[in-house]
């Protein structure tokens, strides 16, 4: 159930944008469910929890890791959990006013979320995902306190917070992880029963313990909170008084109880608990924005709540969490009610705000109710909880330090500090109250409009509460005690309740409340000496200072190691390939113990041909010729691979390196003769360094690699397997169709990619062309010529040959392509070989005559080939799986066609079509073969034709006679819009 | 297993060929050395199968001599991909000299202005000075 209710959360968070805009702000009433349902579904489980028993709830997660979902509800997570949805409900009907006619509804879905992410927090046992939990509020008050992006408060603030408890949330897990590892689980509750003891799992808890001071804010990490102000009110209402700093709270409430004795957990929950208080409350004090005073009243509560649950006594546990119930009411109703006076006044300052009591009289008072629990007025639920507090602490000033250790003098220390923290406390409670409502004489009078009764209905119940409670001390100290008494250190606490006789505590009361009436009283001399103490820099000038210094440390590493030039970081990649992969050369002695010179004589032979063509292609300045040199090391890496046994390889090699060449010459026919001249640098000589050395540990380690092989090659069962699962001879095509299908397809994904990323980089807008050969031409189609669209050509640049012979061999490629296409599961060939055989029937119909032409050979668009070809290869793939086999399963299909098996002849039967075997992976090979006819036309329709019309059109480069450059094309009106959209382009940064 | 030392030579000198290119700055001298060096690196694969041996066709060539299969069918893979990335780069080479006149890869420009934040010791345009403050007074307006 709790599940299902934080997923409900999470649904209502979804929808919130939707709702909101079908429904208007009434919307948030809806949204307001989710927590309400929960809510009501805890106070349900309240007879369970308040005789002891715990509701529990397991999803299983990640098994191998033994992380389950696993949820328990004990009366701490019951209390905090009722916290949470209870306040989360009125918060969430408040915003229904709040932000009324304020389009917002992603903002207050965010809340919903993080209400979701906290509700998780307090009620999961599991570590690991109480981590996640954790972390899932950080990333959601993060998106809240920055909700409005423009604003540099929001966005300065919401990074903050975010690097600040995700800094303490990274010590958490480190903590989380040592403590499962020595508990050996990461089940809370378990972890809990028998705390594992030694050095480990103190230091453990107390890297948790960073987590939770980080989460609080907590000196040294206070300084986020009151940015976080920046968030919509109703927002800092819910984080701040009920929810992500209480998360804090909760877990060192949760794990003080076996971890408090862990060394050094004491002195830095007791002592920056109580820097804490001081701190917050001395800067509420200076604060002119009520908004912002109430903030570090927050830092300062929440320093005295850490101390309080996490000091580890019976007493104060007790008092801590009726600390934490009197401050989730009293910070709520506070801060909505700075809301409402925000709303009706249009300003939150308090050297502006004057006579708002008079013009609201009821939020006055109930301001009023809240502000006094806050200062520890009786009868207020404040009143008893700090009573027991202050009870609770004088206790350590005892013998033993009620059992912790504590010696005296440190012991009054801390009973001090907290005295003149509610000393603070008081003053700036009552700064608070005259700030908002008070009459000041010397300002001019405000235009206050009424708030709406629904408005200010949730803080006059909320504010009532707070006074309610206070006489409530009894059930209430009987609901808490259960889970104070785990503790076993220290008295138990005399219990919540207005009068305990004229006790010790009393007495520090009445001093604070004095106290702190006579700072309001004398305020104005006390901001004067405020104003006297030397300034000193805070922590977050520090974490400014730190932050900057990140930056500038990242500027100078990224100047020093990014450098810019393509050429020196392939430069830096190829040296570590020498030094690392060619030095380890140098250690290694796993060298052959016998080499051959070669196979057959003949692989010398092409060998040192292809090397002088390398090096020539190297070395040379004309673009044609180098072309002309790298395709004869590419024929002649065909013949080696025919000499090795590959006649696949060969033919595809030899198909693969024509179509490039054509490729290439349609380009390049725009292109300057000459690649750029460059003065003759010394980097040619590193890079001739470089080459060698690459070329050489490339040799070397090839033979060191081939040498050191001991294992059989996984392709020894290739020959049976081939035969007997993939019906097939060619083992080479039934390796590509069938044992690595998974490899072809994802190869032929790159095609398709690639294909299409040329297309859009000639076409820019997009791939899609109209085919239309006929239209608009009359020479189309012509008597008495050999290709329909020759006609069309300048007759200068026909070839009367040439269309001839492509008239003849264009069937027969086909034909061929075709039979090496089914003839490739036996024979040489595949969808490989016939799609390139195809492709260059087309590019040879468009070199003869145009691109009429080649729309006339292949009227389609080629994407729609490509697509084709990808989706029947993929449904070959899936199709056996959907008939109860496995994926890219190949199927053989026996054919006969009866009666024309054999033809009898007078010598014997002659086969005629015989047996014939369909094999189903052939159907994915017609998907290659469809994707690379696709490849092969796109590439011809884009750099042959798509070059063409760009000429026409003058938006070719064109090549300066006696340069290596070329003007370039004129802007088009098409790329100067691709221009301006992607901001790239020519001169774009000069 | 005794490795080809012919091979293995074709496929260093072919690579070094292909290292000396792509260092280059234009993109079409970067591209012919991807082609080359590539056709080295397809040879290593036929170092690595061991002996040459006949086609692996089943009934055309007897099982021990035949050659490796596996490491073909991967360089068939490769031929066919390196063919989609040359047309691909080249197309690059063309649209580069469309837009500048030249298909040299030129310095990035933001790597250089890095460089001089650096030299005046600033931090990087992201950073902010954080500002807590509430009044929505310091909007940016951008």
């Amino acid at each position: 159930m709790i599940n299902a209710i934080v997923i409900a959360h999470l649904v209502v968070a979804l929808c919130a944008p939707w709702l909101v805009r079908k429904i208007g702000s009434n919307g948030y009433l809806l949204m307001a469910l989710a927590p309400a349902v929960g809510f009501g579904w805890l106070v349900g489980l309240g007879p369970l929890i308040t005789t002891g028993g715990s509701y529990t709830e397991s999803l299983s997660w990640i098994p191998q890791l033994g992380v389950e979902i696993h949820y328990q509800i004990g009366l701490l997570q019951w209390l905090l959990a009722l916290i949470v949805t209870g306040i989360g409900t009125l918060v969430l009907l408040y915003c229904r006013w709040y932000f009324e006619g304020v389009a917002n509804p992603r903002t207050v879905g965010i809340l919903t979320a993080f209400a979701a992410a906290m509700l998780g927090l307090v009620t999961v046992d599991d570590l690991v995902m109480l981590y996640v939990f954790w972390e899932l509020t950080t990333v959601f008050s993060y998106l809240l306190i920055g909700y409005d992006p423009t604003r540099r408060a929001n966005r300065s603030a919401a990074m903050t917070a975010l690097i600040v408890t995700t800094t303490g949330g990274l010590a958490m897990l480190v903590g989380i992880v040592t403590l499962g590892q020595t508990a050996g689980t990461f089940s809370l509750s378990a972890i809990l029963a028998q705390p594992p003891s030694g050095t480990l799992p103190a230091a453990a808890a107390l890297l948790m313990l960073v987590g939770a001071l980080s989460k609080s804010a907590l000196v040294p990490f206070h300084f986020w909170l009151p940015g976080a102000m920046a968030a919509p009110t109703p927002i800092s209402a819910y984080l701040h008084a009920a929810a992500m700093v209480k998360a804090g709270v909760y877990l060192v409430a949760v794990i003080s109880p076996a971890f408090a004795d862990a060394p050094g957990w004491r002195l830095a929950v007791g002592g920056l608990g109580a820097a804490t208080m001081i701190l917050g409350g001395w800067r509420a004090l200076r604060q002119n924005d009520i908004k912002l005073l109430l903030a570090y009243g927050t830092v300062s509560q929440l320093g005295f709540m850490v101390l309080l649950c996490g000091f580890g006594t019976q007493a104060t546990m007790l008092a801590g969490i009726a600390m934490l119930i009197a401050h989730a009411l009293f910070k709520a109703t506070l801060f909505l009610i700075v809301g409402v006076v925000d709303h009706s006044t249009g300003t939150r300052d308090l050297t502006k705000l004057t006579g708002v009591a008079r013009k609201m009289p009821v939020i006055a008072v109930v301001a009023g109710i809240a502000a006094a629990s806050m200062a520890g007025l009786p009868p207020m639920l404040g009143f008893i909880a700090k009573e027991s507090a202050l009870e609770s602490l004088t206790y350590l000033a005892g013998p033993d330090g009620d059992g912790t250790g504590l010696p005296a003098l440190p012991a009054v220390l801390l009973v001090a500090a907290v005295v003149a923290g509610s000393v603070l406390t008081v003053a700036y409670s009552l700064r608070w109250w005259w700030g908002a409502f008070a009459d000041k004489p010397k300002l001019a009078e405000l235009d206050v409009h009424r708030p709406a009764a629904g408005f200010v209905l949730v803080p006059i119940l909320l504010g009532s509460l707070c006074l309610v409670g206070g006489f409530l001390g009894g059930p209430l100290t009987d609901l808490i005690e259960p889970y104070a008494a785990t503790v076993t250190t220290g008295h138990a606490s005399h219990g919540l309740a207005l009068w305990h006789g004229l006790t010790v505590p009393l007495w520090l009361s009445l001093l604070a409340l004095g106290l702190g009436g006579v700072l309001f009283w004398q305020r104005e001399a006390m901001g004067r000496v405020q104003a006297t103490f030397p300034k000193v820099l805070g922590a977050d000038e520090l974490y400014t200072l730190a932050m900057k210094r990140i930056d500038t440390i990242a500027v100078e590493v990224t100047a020093r190691t990014q450098r810019g030039s393509l050429a020196s970081y392939t430069s830096i990649v190829l040296a570590v390939v020498v030094v690392l992969a060619g030095g380890s050369l140098l250690f290694t002695t796993h060298w052959p113990a016998s080499v051959r010179p070669y196979d057959y004589l003949p692989q010398v032979v092409i060998g040192a041909a292809m090397i002088v063509a390398g090096v020539l292609a190297a070395t040379s300045r004309g673009r044609v010729r180098a072309l002309l040199l790298v395709g004869a090391t590419g024929y002649g890496t065909a013949l080696l691979f025919l000499l090795h046994g590959g006649p696949d390889l060969a033919l595809t090699q030899v198909l693969v390196e024509t179509v490039s060449l054509i490729v290439f010459v349609m380009v390049l026919r725009r292109l300057p003769k000459y690649f750029t001249n460059r003065p003759l640098q010394s980097t040619r000589w590193w890079r001739t360094v470089l080459a060698v050395l690459v070329g050489a540990s490339v040799s070397l380690l090839a033979l060191v690699a081939a040498g050191a092989r001991v294992a059989e090659p996984v392709s020894v069962d290739y020959y049976e397997a081939a035969y007997t699962f993939g019906y097939g001879k060619n083992i080479v095509n039934v390796t590509l169709v069938d044992t690595r299908a998974w490899d072809t397809i994802g190869e032929i994904s790159v095609l398709v990619i690639a294909a299409t990323g040329v297309a859009s980089l000639i076409f820019l807008r997009s791939r899609v062309q109209r085919v239309r050969p006929r239209e608009g031409d009359a020479a189309f189609g012509a008597r008495g010529l050999w290709l329909r669209a020759s006609g069309a050509l300048d007759p200068g640049s026909r070839s009367l040959i040439f269309e001839v012979i492509t008239r003849v061999m264009f069937s027969v490629m086909m034909v061929v392509s075709v039979y090496l296409l089914l003839a490739g599961h036996n024979a040489p060939g595949g969808g490989f070989a016939g799609g390139l055989v195809a492709g260059i029937a087309l590019m040879i119909r468009y070199l003869a005559a145009g691109r009429r032409e080649l729309d006339d050979a292949a009227p389609f668009d080629a994407g729609r080939l490509l697509g084709l070809g990808l989706a029947v290869s993929v449904l070959s793939a899936i199709t056996p799986a959907l008939l109860g086999g496995k994926i890219f399963q190949s199927y053989d299909l026996k054919l006969t066609i009866p009666g024309w098996e054999y033809l009898e002849t007078p010598w014997g039967p002659w086969t005629l079509f015989g047996e014939m075997h369909l094999v189903s992976s052939t159907i994915f090979d017609v998907g290659v073969y469809l994707i690379v006819i696709g490849v092969v036309l796109d590439l011809t329709r884009t750099l042959g034709a798509g070059i063409d019309i760009q000429s026409e059109q003058d938006q070719a480069p064109v090549p300066q006679p006696e340069s290596t450059r070329a003007r370039p094309a004129l802007p088009s009106e098409e790329d100067q819009v691709i221009r301006y959209t992607t901001g790239g382009g020519r001169g774009h940064y000069t | 297993m005794s490795p080809n030392v012919t091979l293995a030579i074709i496929a260093g000198a072919l690579v070094a060929c292909g290292v000396y290119l792509i260092t280059e700055r234009s993109l079409s001298r970067i591209l012919m050395g991807v082609m080359v060096g590539g056709n080295g690196v397809n040879l290593l694969f036929l170092v690595a199968s061991g002996a040459a041996g006949g086609p692996p066709l089943i009934g055309v060539t007897p099982k021990d001599e035949m050659s490796d299969p596996l490491p073909q069918a991967m360089v068939l893979t490769a031929i066919v991909i390196a063919l989609a990335t040359a047309a691909f780069l080249v197309t690059m080479a063309y649209r580069s000299f469309q837009l500048n006149g030249h298909d040299e890869v030129a310095d990035d420009v933001e790597d250089a202005r890095i460089r001089e934040l650096a030299k005046a010791d600033e931090a990087s345009d992201s950073f902010e000075e954080i500002k807590f403050s509430d009044t929505g007074a310091d909007v940016v307006s951008e």
